[in-house]
């Protein structure tokens, strides 16, 4: 087991390095420099250099990189934002977690409302409420969030007048962000559920525990939910990389002040060192939960928990 | 003669398919006894295993159309609600699967399932444990204590089979359906089985419903059989009876597709063809596609059941009339 975490940790680091050379070097890549748009456009070429000189942006690309990555490793200094010319940490300090308080919510609601859903379409298949889900799933998939969330502020904020429409200055403010970034990834976690429960349901253990006796909702509780929660949770995990991606659009559309709104903001403007920094927090974060899901999965599968183990117990 | 522990009369099964109703089990009716292992023989496919798992009720939901009677100590199983076959199965009626590499549920250790059986009957989990241990060592399970804290995986085929017929005999059933218990498993292996369930209705006068296309584990083992063939059983009776003096032309295909000691008396024989599937119920005997003695009669007509003896009974037109056909 201990083999193969460290094996695990050694390949996420390896691939937030991978990561963030690319995403360095795409940034180079992009048209227009970042002094073009800190300067006005009537100052010299000469006093441009000058500027470029000074941020460093006249460097080999490697040794910029090389300098960048010493910034975060030794000094934990993302450098300074170009545009609000103050740390990158600084920035992110108080957007990081609005982000997170975010998406935690979405994905708590998603799988409380996902988990019992699916569970019951897949018992209950082809019922009302089945066939029911199974349209309503549909068009969520079909509606885009930031559509939805435009159809939210018009509903609640315009017309209504009952929630905030935009900012963050409590949890109210959270209601309609959460509701659209629920909405969009919903659907697929209940289809996954139902998918996962009704394989489980069509195994052969089951009937065995059908056969000793137990009442029907210990099956399904305790042998049928049990062993579909393993790919779901999986799943769930997987998601949350995607979750805070699909937040960039959300936060934007309700002007939450997170992490998605300044991502946004900062590639126009081509703020490298904050665009870097963010990239490089998501990647970290889209390691770290492949990571966390592998170990849980080792939790809840004891076949794979012997074979993360290389033979012992 | 005893009364029978569970009587099947005229059960029917039909499965609802595209287009039409699959007969999966046709007008089969069959008695057991406590302390008698009763043989269902027949080839993939005949609705052995339907009738099976019928009688504990575990055919999947909807598309199953089940008719007769399922007569458990006088009780008709059919009528029981869903709350009062929970109380029937394991307590009353245990039931062994074919295949026991994926009969076991892989996230819990196999202590965790037989105990968990046990603790249905108001045990506590400790009592249980140490129960379920017992019954590992009953089975014959090597180091029973530490294997119980096994998981079905790390167990070979021959233990979890023995972990599947612990389970369930840990609440004391009356009737055990052993469902091709050993075909999965090895010839030592399934020895060693088909020892333990011997010895089962030996100590514990328990009925056995053995399902089985393995004439030769009939012969070792079983009071009575019944021959079945597309859904219908063909023949039924005394064990001896059979073996002695087998009536159906099915019955005695079979028996000359049995392997020989030697290989001085020639090839293997084998029954040409393969079990039709029965869409429609239409007249005529669901064997005459492949009987050698099929006459017109056998395939515009369909046979009933003739009383060869007072145990022994057979579904075939030429049975009548078996004095000439003996020598066949």
């Amino acid at each position: 087991m201990r083999g193969y975490l460290i094996k695990r940790v050694l390949q996420g680091i390896l691939l937030i390095v991978a990561v963030s050379m690319l995403v360095f070097s795409l940034l180079y890549m992009m048209p227009g420099n970042p002094v073009d748009m800190i300067v006005d456009r009537k100052v010299s070429v000469e006093k441009k250099a000058e500027l470029a000189h000074e941020m460093g942006y006249d460097l080999p690309l490697p040794q910029q990189y090389v300098r960048w990555v010493k910034g975060i490793v030794v000094d934990h200094n993302f450098g300074n934002s170009t545009r609000y010319k103050v740390p990158v940490l600084d920035l992110l300090k108080d957007r990081i977690p609005r982000s997170l308080v975010l998406c935690g919510w979405s994905l708590l609601i998603e799988m409380l409302i996902a988990l019992p859903i699916g569970l019951l379409c897949a018992i209950k298949k082809n019922s009302f409420f089945d066939r029911f889900t199974v349209v309503f799933t549909l068009i969520l998939t079909a509606m885009p969030a930031f559509w939805l969330g435009a159809l939210l502020i018009l509903t609640f904020g315009v017309g209504l007048e009952i929630l905030p429409i935009s900012g963050y200055k409590g949890p109210e403010y959270l209601i309609l962000p959460v509701f659209a970034l629920v909405s969009a990834s919903i659907a697929g976690t209940i289809r996954l559920t139902k998918a996962e429960v009704l394989e489980v349901l069509n195994e052969k253990y089951v009937t065995t525990a059908t056969a000793k006796g137990l009442p029907k909702r210990t099956v399904m509780v305790k042998h049928v939910l049990r062993n579909a929660l393993i790919i779901v949770t999986v799943q769930v995990f997987m998601s949350i990389p995607w979750l805070i991606s699909g937040a960039v659009v959300i936060e934007k559309i309700f002007d939450i002040p997170g992490m998605g709104g300044l991502l946004l903001n900062s590639i126009i403007v081509q703020d490298f060192p904050v665009v870097q920094a963010v990239l490089l927090i998501v990647a970290a974060l889209t390691v770290i939960c492949n990571l966390i899901s592998d170990l849980v999965i080792g939790i809840l599968d004891p076949r794979i928990r012997i074979s993360m183990g290389g033979g012992d117990k | 003669m005893k009364e029978a522990l569970l009587s099947l009369e005229h059960l029917s099964i039909d499965y609802k398919i595209r287009g039409g109703y699959l007969s999966a089990v046709n007008d089969v009716s069959m008695d057991i006894c406590q302390g008698e292992i009763f043989a269902v023989v027949g080839e993939s496919g005949c609705g052995k295993s339907t009738v099976a798992h019928s009688i504990m009720r575990l055919l999947s939901g909807g598309n199953a159309k089940i008719e007769g009677k399922i007569l458990f100590d006088g009780r008709d199983l059919m009528t029981c609600s869903e709350k009062e076959m929970e109380a029937v199965r394991g307590k009353e009626i245990g039931m062994i699967f074919q295949n026991p590499l994926d009969s076991l549920n892989p996230v819990y250790t196999v202590g965790n399932q037989v105990s968990e059986a046990i603790m249905l009957d108001r045990v506590d989990k400790q009592e249980a444990m140490r129960q379920a241990v017992k019954l590992f060592q009953d089975v014959k399970m090597p180091d029973a204590q530490e294997r119980a804290g096994s998981f079905p995986h790390e167990l070979s085929g021959g233990m979890r089979q023995r972990v599947m017929i612990a389970m369930m005999l840990s609440r004391h059933p009356r009737l055990l359906i052993a469902d091709e218990p050993t075909t999965a498993l090895d010839v030592t292996i399934e020895a060693q089985i088909l020892e333990i369930i011997k010895e089962l209705k030996e100590k514990n006068n328990t009925a056995i419903l053995m399902i089985t296309h393995n004439f030769g584990l009939v012969a070792e083992a079983a009071d009575k059989i019944a021959v079945m063939y597309a859904g219908e059983v063909v023949e039924s009776g005394d064990v001896f009876e059979i073996f002695e003096n087998p009536m159906h032309p099915y019955t005695r295909l079979l028996m000359k597709a049995l392997p020989r000691r030697t290989k001085r008396e020639g090839r293997l024989e084998t029954i040409d063809g393969s079990v039709p599937r029965i869409l429609d119920k239409k007249p005529g005997c669901r064997f005459a596609n492949r009987c050698p003695y099929a006459s017109e009669t056998c395939r515009s007509q369909t046979p009933g059941v003739t009383k060869v003896s007072e145990t022994h009974r057979c579904r075939c037109f030429l049975v009548s009339d078996s004095s000439d056909r003996k020598g066949a």
